[in-house]
C-alpha cells in the first residue's frame, strides 16, 4: 500500500474533478428561476451624485428590478465594517468612515456602486444599467498618496481630515534616536512597494437567494471565509439572524487574500433576493475585478538602518504611507501596521526599531490583504535595507547577514516590535542555500555572463513571516474584532469511514488532500475513506477561514485535537469491549490493544459499536463524533533563504531569472509536494511584483490605467524559471503539529530577492519595482555609460 | 433566434442562440459544460480553450454560429470510460493545478501542443502556453506535466 501519512507526496483527491470539467465553481452554479445583477459603476474617481434616474433603465427588457443607495438605506441596510481598530498615537481609534454597499452620496473610486440592475438575463441587466442616468458634479480627485496627505488635498471623507485614517507608531522613537547617535553607518533607503492588483483566475461571483417559506436566506459567493462573511453580513451590515443565512463557498478558483473580504456585490445580491423574489447571481467579469476587487500593497517608505563598524545593526526607523483606497476594506487597518510593522525584526538581532506608519484615504479601490499582506512590504524594506547596508560597508551580502541573525540559542526571542518567535535556524538556511546556487561559482558566472555582453547579479532574501493567524487573546489586545481560532469536527460513520468538517477554506491548497493525510495517519484509516468538507456554514461548525498560511498550523491542529478526542472516547469503548480497563488500552495505527494480550479491536469495529451500541459502556453516549476548536498560543515564524541570479540583456533591458534557489523552514511538512507548489505559486506573485506588475492610476483623473491583462502584466509561463526548492526543519513549539505555514512564503521573499538581483547586476543601490524592461534599459545605459 | 448545430465531445448538439452568444456561453449555458472557464473579458487568460475541429481556440473569441457543424472537445470531453488522457494524468501526477480554475483551458492547450510538437523544449512549452494565464503554479509544474505527458504519449 502507497504511504499516504504525513510526510508522503500523495497525489491530490481533489484533481479528478478538477481535471475534468466537474469542479463547482460559484458561477457554475444555476438556481431556479434566479436573475441577474448588473451593477452601475462610477466611471469617475471622485463625484457628488446629485441624481440617479432609472426610469428608462427600468422600461428595458427583461429589467426586474433597480435599486440605489437609497432603496439599501430605507431597509437598514449597514455600512461594510472594517473588522480591526487601529489606535493612533494619540490614543484614538483610526477614522472609519462609512461604505455602503450602493454609494449615497458620493462615488469616490472608478468602479465605485452607485447603483444594481436586477434582469431575467445578463445581457439585459447590463443593457439596462448603460440607460441608468446619473447625475454627477465631478470633484476632484485624491489618487497620489503624499499628495492626498498634503493640504489643500480634495477631502473623500468628512470623517477623516485630511484623508488621514490613523498616525500610527511601534516602538521608542528616543530610543532609536539613541541608537542611531552611536552609529558607524546609517545606510538610508526610500522605497516604494507597488500596488498590484490580486487577479485570482476566477473572477468572483454571488448567487443570493431568500426562502420565503423559512424566512431565510443561502448566499454562494466566492469567499476564503463563509463563517466570517456569514458574520459580517448578519451582525453588521444586513441585520440577518444568523440561523438564517446560509453561506456557501464551493470550489474557489483562487483567492490569496481577495476573496477574505465582504464586498458589495454578495452583500446586494443577498439583500435583493427578497426584493425580487428570485435568486440574484452576479459573476464580474475580469474589469470588474480590476476595478473593484480589494488591491494590494502600496507604500511609500523611508527606512534607515543604523550600523557599528562591523556592520552589526544597532536599531532601524521606519517610516511608511500606506493606501487605503477609498473606504476601508475587512482587515485594511491591519496590514500595514501589525501584520508589518512587527515583521520588521525580520531575522535579525537589530535591538531598537522605530516605526511610524500613516494610512491615507485616496480616490482608488480599497486596499487590503493580498498574499503575505504586510510581510512582503516589511521583508521588502528589511531586505533592500540589509542588501545596501551590505554594499555600503563593503561586506558580503551573506555575511552581514549572518553576523546579525538571531542564533538558534537565543529562541524564544522577543523582538523590539511585539512578537516573540518561538523557533528557527536561519544559519542553517543560508548555508543550504549558497550552497544549492553555488555561491563560489558565482563570479565564474558572472565573468561568463559578462563575455557575452549580459550582466549578471545575485540577490538574497532572508525572510519571516508571522503565520498561523493568530492567538485571538493577542490579536484582541491589537484592534481585532474577531478571534481567530479554528474548529474541526470530526466525525466517525457507523461504517468505519470519516467526515471532516473544517472551518479552513480551500481554494487551490489542496486541503482535501493535506488534511485526509493527516487524519488517515492519526486515526489509522485508510485516506479514500476520508472526506473533507468544507465551505458551507450549513454543514460545519463555526470556523473563521483560510488566509495568512493558517490552515495547517490552525486548522489541522483542530483536526488533531478533534482525532485526540475520537481516540480518547473510542478508548473507552474498546476497554468496554475487551474487558479490560481503559489505561491498559493502546492505540496504534487504527488497532486498539490491550497491552500484553493479544486482543485488539480495529477503529472501525469502535465506530460500528458507537452507533450500534447493544453491547456499550452504560456512562457513555453513542456516537463517534467529536469537534475542536484551536486556538493558537503564538504565531509560527516560518523563514528561510531565497536567493535569485539574473542576467540582464543591456540591449533590451530584459531581465531573465536564471536561477532561483528556496530554502524555506515550514515546520513539520505534511506533503512536501503540496508545499513545493505553494511555494513555486508565491515565487511567481513576488517576481510579478518585482519585474512585471503594477496597478497604475492616473493621478488627475483617477481612472484606473492597468484594467485589464492587455495593461496589466501579469507572470506569464515564459517570464518564469524552473524553481529550485529546498527545507530545513525546525519543529513549530507549540501546535500539535509542529507546523508553520507556507502559503505566503515565496510572495514574502521574492521581491526583495528579485530587486537586490538586479541592482546587483545593473551595479546601482536601488530601483522601484516593477523592473520592467523600460526601467531596466535605461539604468543599464546609464550604467554602461558610468563606466565608460 | 437562430439555431446552430455541432458535434460536442462526440454528441450532435443543437440550439438555440442569439447572434452574440459565445461559444463559451452555447457550452456552458445551453449545454451545461460548466468545465470550460471565463476568466478574462479581452481573449487573454485562455481558461476557456477548446478544441475546434481539433485546433485549440479560447471559446470566449468564437461565436457559437461560427462553430457551426464543427466538431468540438471540451475538457469533459477528454476521459474516456473514467480514464485520465494523458495529460490529465500527468497534471495530476505533478501537482500540475492548485485551484483548477485554469486547468482546463492549460490542459485542452497543452495537448494542442503536443499535437503539433510531440517533443517540446521547456522553453517551447514556457512560450507556447504565453496565451494560458496561472496565478497559482507559477507554472514550474504545469511546465513537468507536460514534459512528463509528451515523454508518456510518445511511448
Amino acid at each position: 500500500m502507497p504511504d499516504t501519512g504525513i510526510g508522503a507526496r500523495v497525489e491530490r483527491k481533489e484533481d479528478f474533478r478538477f481535471l475534468t470539467g466537474q469542479g463547482r465553481y460559484t458561477d457554475d452554479i444555476n438556481r431556479p428561476g434566479q436573475v441577474y445583477a448588473y451593477f452601475v459603476r462610477s466611471p469617475h474617481a471622485h463625484a457628488k451624485i446629485k441624481s440617479i434616474d432609472t426610469a428608462e433603465a427600468g422600461n428595458s427588457p427583461g429589467v426586474i428590478g433597480i435599486f440605489t443607495g437609497a432603496d439599501m438605506a430605507a431597509d437598514n441596510v449597514g455600512s461594510l465594517p472594517c473588522g480591526w481598530v487601529v489606535t493612533d498615537r494619540n490614543g484614538d481609534p483610526h477614522k472609519a468612515p462609512p461604505h455602503f454597499p450602493l454609494a449615497r452620496d458620493k462615488a469616490r473610486y472608478v468602479g465605485d456602486h452607485v447603483a444594481v440592475v436586477i434582469a431575467r438575463s445578463y445581457a439585459e441587466a447590463r443593457e439596462a444599467a448603460e440607460l441608468v442616468q446619473v447625475d454627477y458634479e465631478e470633484l476632484p480627485a485624491a489618487v497620489d498618496l503624499n499628495a492626498a496627505l498634503g493640504s489643500g488635498a480634495p477631502l473623500l471623507h468628512d470623517e477623516a481630515p485630511g484623508n488621514l485614517c490613523y498616525d500610527w507608531v511601534l516602538g521608542d522613537e528616543s530610543e532609536a534616536d539613541a541608537a542611531f547617535a552611536k552609529a558607524h553607518h546609517v545606510t538610508k533607503l526610500d522605497l516604494v512597494n507597488n500596488r498590484l492588483i490580486p487577479n485570482a483566475m476566477e473572477p468572483r461571483a454571488a448567487i443570493g437567494e431568500y426562502d420565503g417559506g423559512t424566512d431565510s436566506y443561502t448566499l454562494y459567493s466566492t469567499s476564503q471565509n463563509p463563517h466570517l462573511l456569514k458574520l459580517i453580513l448578519c451582525a453588521f451590515v444586513l441585520g440577518l439572524s444568523e440561523n438564517k443565512l446560509r453561506v456557501i463557498a464551493p470550489d474557489v478558483g483562487g483567492g490569496f487574500g481577495s476573496k477574505i473580504f465582504c464586498y458589495a456585490e454578495e452583500t446586494v445580491c443577498t439583500w435583493a433576493a427578497k426584493k425580487v423574489k428570485a435568486p440574484v447571481k452576479w459573476t464580474a467579469d475580469r474589469s470588474e475585478s480590476f476595478t473593484s476587487d480589494a488591491h494590494g500593497r502600496d507604500h511609500i517608505t523611508h527606512a534607515q538602518l543604523a550600523m557599528d563598524e562591523n556592520g552589526k545593526f544597532l536599531g532601524m526607523k521606519v517610516e511608511t504611507t500606506a493606501n487605503m483606497g477609498a473606504y476601508l476594506s475587512s482587515f485594511a487597518t491591519s496590514i500595514p501596521t501589525y501584520l508589518y510593522a512587527t515583521l520588521l525584526a525580520g531575522q535579525y538581532t537589530t535591538p531598537v526599531i522605530y516605526v511610524n506608519v500613516k494610512s491615507v484615504f485616496t480616490n482608488t479601490a480599497p486596499v487590503d490583504a493580498y498574499r503575505g499582506a504586510g510581510r512582503p512590504e516589511a521583508t521588502y524594506v528589511v531586505e533592500r535595507l540589509v542588501e545596501v547596508a551590505a554594499r555600503e560597508m563593503k561586506l558580503d551580502p551573506a555575511e552581514i547577514r549572518r553576523r546579525n541573525f538571531i542564533q538558534p540559542d537565543q529562541f524564544p526571542y522577543q523582538t523590539p516590535v511585539a512578537l516573540q518567535y518561538d523557533i528557527g535556524d536561519y544559519g542553517q538556511s543560508m548555508d543550504k542555500a549558497l550552497e544549492m546556487i553555488d555561491y563560489d561559482g558565482f563570479p565564474a558566472r558572472k565573468a561568463a555572463s559578462q563575455a557575452k555582453g549580459k550582466l549578471r547579479g545575485i540577490g538574497f532574501s532572508a525572510y519571516i513571516e508571522a503565520c498561523g493567524i493568530a492567538p485571538s487573546a493577542v490579536v484582541g489586545s491589537l484592534g481585532a474584532g474577531v478571534g481567530l481560532w479554528e474548529s474541526a469536527q470530526v466525525r466517525f460513520n457507523a461504517t468505519g469511514t470519516v467526515s471532516i468538517f473544517t472551518g479552513s477554506h480551500s481554494h487551490g491548497q489542496g486541503h482535501e488532500t493535506t488534511f485526509s493525510q493527516l487524519v488517515a495517519e492519526t486515526l489509522g484509516v485508510p485516506i479514500e475513506n476520508v472526506e473533507i468538507v468544507h465551505g458551507d456554514t450549513g454543514s460545519i461548525p463555526m470556523g473563521m477561514g483560510t488566509y495568512g498560511s493558517r490552515s495547517l498550523a490552525v486548522g489541522g491542529s483542530a483536526i488533531a485535537r478533534a482525532c485526540d478526542k475520537i481516540i480518547e472516547k473510542s478508548k473507552k469503548i474498546a476497554a468496554h469491549l475487551m474487558e479490560a480497563s481503559v489505561d491498559d488500552v493502546e492505540f496504534d495505527n487504527g488497532t486498539f490493544r490491550v497491552a500484553g494480550t493479544d486482543k485488539e479491536k480495529s477503529i472501525a469495529e469502535i465506530a460500528f459499536t458507537a452507533y450500534v451500541p447493544h453491547n456499550y459502556p452504560e456512562d457513555l453516549e453513542p456516537g463517534l463524533d467529536e469537534t475542536a476548536f484551536y486556538d493558537p498560543l503564538n504565531f509560527t515564524y516560518p523563514a528561510g533563504v531565497h536567493i535569485c541570479e539574473v542576467e540582464i540583456d543591456p540591449a533590451t533591458g530584459v531581465t531573465e531569472i536564471v536561477d532561483w534557489v528556496a530554502v524555506d523552514d515550514f515546520g513539520k511538512v505534511i506533503n512536501p509536494m503540496v508545499v513545493e507548489g505553494q511555494v513555486h505559486g508565491g515565487i511567481a506573485q513576488g517576481v510579478g511584483q518585482a519585474l512585471l506588475e503594477g496597478c497604475v492610476y492616473d493621478t488627475e483623473s483617477g481612472q484606473l490605467l492597468t484594467g485589464s491583462y492587455m495593461d496589466y502584466c501579469m507572470p506569464r509561463a515564459d517570464d518564469l524559471p524552473s524553481f529550485r526548492v529546498g527545507m530545513t526543519e525546525t519543529a513549530c513549539t507549540h501546535n500539535p503539529l509542529g507546523v508553520k505555514g507556507c502559503g505566503e512564503a515565496g510572495a514574502i521573499a521574492a521581491p526583495a530577492a528579485t530587486i537586490n538581483a538586479v541592482t546587483d547586476a545593473l551595479g546601482i543601490l536601488s530601483m522601484d519595482m516593477p523592473a520592467t524592461p523600460e526601467k531596466v534599459w535605461r539604468l543599464a545605459n546609464q550604467h554602461a555609460q558610468a563606466a565608460e | 433566434m437562430p439555431t446552430v448545430s455541432m458535434t460536442v465531445n462526440g454528441r450532435a448538439v443543437t440550439g438555440e442562440v442569439e447572434g452574440r452568444t459565445l461559444l463559451v456561453q452555447f457550452l456552458r449555458e445551453n449545454l451545461s459544460l460548466t468545465g470550460t472557464h471565463v476568466g478574462c473579458d479581452t481573449s487573454q487568460c485562455g481558461a476557456c480553450v477548446v478544441h475546434v475541429d481539433g485546433e485549440s481556440v479560447k471559446s470566449c473569441t468564437l461565436l457559437a454560429l461560427q462553430a457551426e457543424g464543427a466538431e468540438v472537445t471540451t475538457i469533459e470531453g477528454l476521459a474516456q470510460n473514467g480514464e485520465l488522457h494523458p495529460m490529465q494524468a500527468a497534471f495530476r501526477e505533478n501537482h500540475g493545478l492548485q485551484c483548477g480554475f485554469c486547468t482546463p483551458g492549460m490542459v485542452m492547450s497543452a495537448i494542442d501542443l503536443l499535437n503539433k510538437n510531440p517533443d517540446p523544449e521547456e522553453g517551447e512549452i514556457r512560450e507556447w502556453l504565453e496565451g494560458n494565464i496561472c496565478r497559482c503554479t507559477g507554472y514550474h509544474n504545469i511546465v513537468k506535466a507536460i514534459q512528463s505527458a509528451a515523454a508518456s504519449m510518445r511511448g
